[in-house]
């Protein structure tokens, strides 16, 4: 088994094909594309391939450490020009080829109109621990 | 005998520890694992003597942690004639612990783990689970919480009110382990109600059960928020409700007026309504007059301007809205709601769109969003 981080961006991602604002929706498509992500993670509850989930708030800040002694330097998240991470799915998969299958079936959440968003999800293997090379 | 009366015996042997000569850390960690060691024997063979048998058995870990230490000559000596409890009372014992638990040198967090350990008798197992960090983490928040308490004088007399703080904190996490830490506060303020008679107390205990009466029409099945107006009262629970006006009306006779009072009237009110509309906005917008000012806290001042746009109309409520700062959490939540009844849907459904921005949970975020589709798809 090896662990996926599937990551969903505010913006910075290629535009997806379906790309209408969430609050342009209908109030039945806001609850599907809910329900979507719940059935989603529920299902993989039951592969046993569910991690862990987090969706962020937009709202952050950078952070850097700035020279001995001093406070680190914090400033705005420039939300406007940088890539800001909207959640995160961890799954725990058996092969490269189910982490994008899985990913694909996340992009296909519904949105506008009902039909699938398919928004681009940043996928990240974790690394794992080096097998020993001897028996 | 249940998990939670066994925990509630938890305060009461902390205590009887500390009066045979015991430190509060030392006699904290004992009695966590006696309730440890208790859970798997009782189920096999439960005590006559509940009580008797923690002690005797917290005393037994903590004499073996005095042994295992330098110096234990001279402590086991000190320590070598089990002395009787003493003739201060359990309910005084209790009470020490919950000031100890929530003095002010600790933090919030910390406050509120040691609370839940001390006094709630939770293990840290389930006190990291209910706050989804590693249990690792939670120890050591603990033991750190118990190391600031080491180098504090104990003998000055404990604030009530820092104590209803970390209940009331407890009481507002949402988050969702095997603990149910909502009721676990109610349960805690409960046991504080009967060794301290402060209606503050006895508002903070009527509060928690009134809010906590709703809980089942607050959120859908799959986990949705449902708004005030649009829940289901038949799915609120009118024993809780009664408990809890009737907990409010006696402590409101003392005619000793608090910010948990004052928001348990509210509460209050809104259970005895039968709809938003036949709600008594004009005495729940006095209770917040009350309540802004004994607390003038900006977030009481914005729920008072919700009761004021039912009094006044939506235009009164923005200019008193206006008046407020607009980083307040919920600003534009509300200022999307009055919007909207002051007949502007496409500036309301801008505002709820801001507000889903930076809203403090999913199914807040989810909630308003649906409101801005809502107005935008109409």
């Amino acid at each position: 088994m090896a662990k996926y981080l599937l990551l969903k961006h505010y913006r910075g991602a290629p535009t997806a094909v379906n790309d209408v604002p969430m609050d342009r929706w209908a109030p039945d498509e806001v609850d599907a594309h809910v329900a979507y992500m719940n059935d989603f993670a529920d299902r993989l509850t039951r592969t046993g391939e569910y991690v862990d989930s987090q969706a962020l708030s937009p709202e952050g800040l950078w952070v850097r450490f700035d020279g001995e002694g001093r406070p680190p330097v914090t400033d705005g998240p420039f939300a406007e020009t940088k890539d800001l991470i909207a959640g995160w799915m961890i799954i725990d998969v058996n092969s490269h080829e189910r982490a994008i299958e899985l990913a694909g079936e996340l992009s296909a959440a519904p949105g506008k109109d009902g039909a699938a968003i398919h928004e681009w999800l940043e996928l990240r293997p974790f690394y794992g621990v080096t097998p020993p090379t001897t028996g | 005998m249940n998990e939670s009366r066994l925990r509630e015996l938890v305060p009461a042997v902390i205590g009887i520890l500390r009066r045979r000569g015991a430190d509060f850390a030392a006699a904290e960690d004992a009695v966590q694992e006696a309730l440890i060691a208790a859970l798997t024997a009782w189920e096999r063979e439960p005590p006559r003597d509940p009580q008797g048998w923690l002690v005797a058995v917290a005393w037994r870990k903590f004499l073996d942690q005095v042994r295992a230490e330098d110096a234990r000559h001279h402590r086991e000596e000190r320590f070598e004639h089990d002395p009787a409890p003493g003739s201060v009372s359990a309910a005084d014992d209790s009470l020490e612990l919950f000031f100890l638990c929530a003095h002010p040198s600790l933090t919030p967090a910390s406050a509120i783990a040691l609370t839940l350990r001390a006094v709630g008798g939770l293990t840290t197992c389930q006190i990291a689970a209910a706050y989804l960090v590693p249990e690792a983490t939670m120890a050591q928040r603990i033991s750190r919480a118990k190391r600031t308490l080491a180098g504090q004088r104990l003998d000055r007399p404990g604030d009530v009110a820092t104590v209803l703080r970390v209940l009331y904190l407890i009481f507002n996490e949402d988050y969702s382990g095997d603990v149910d830490l909502a009721g676990e506060a109610i349960r805690l303020a409960r046991q504080l109600r009967s060794v301290r008679a402060h209606p503050e107390v006895a508002g903070l205990l009527a509060l928690m059960l009134l809010h906590h009466a709703r809980r089942a029409a607050r959120f859908t099945a799959r986990g949705a928020l449902v708004p005030l107006d649009a829940q289901d009262r038949t799915r609120w629970d009118p024993d809780l409700i009664e408990e809890g006006i009737g907990i409010l009306q006696a402590a409101l006779g003392q005619d000793r007026l608090g910010e948990f009072q004052a928001q348990a009237a509210i509460a209050a009110l809104h259970a005895d309504a039968a709809s938003t509309t036949e709600t008594d906005w004009p005495q729940i917008l006095e209770w917040y007059d009350e309540l802004v000012a004994l607390t003038d806290s900006p977030i009481a001042r914005l729920n008072r301007v919700v009761a004021l746009g039912e009094v006044a109309g939506p235009r009164g409520g923005l200019t008193a809205l206006t008046e407020l700062e607009e980083t307040l959490p919920r600003h534009a939540a509300v200022a999307a709601h009055l919007h909207e009844a002051d007949g502007d849907a496409a500036l309301a459904a801008r505002r709820y769109a801001a507000a889903a921005r930076t809203a403090a949970s999913t199914a807040e975020r989810d909630h308003l969003l649906r409101q801005a589709a809502r107005l935008n798809s109409a």
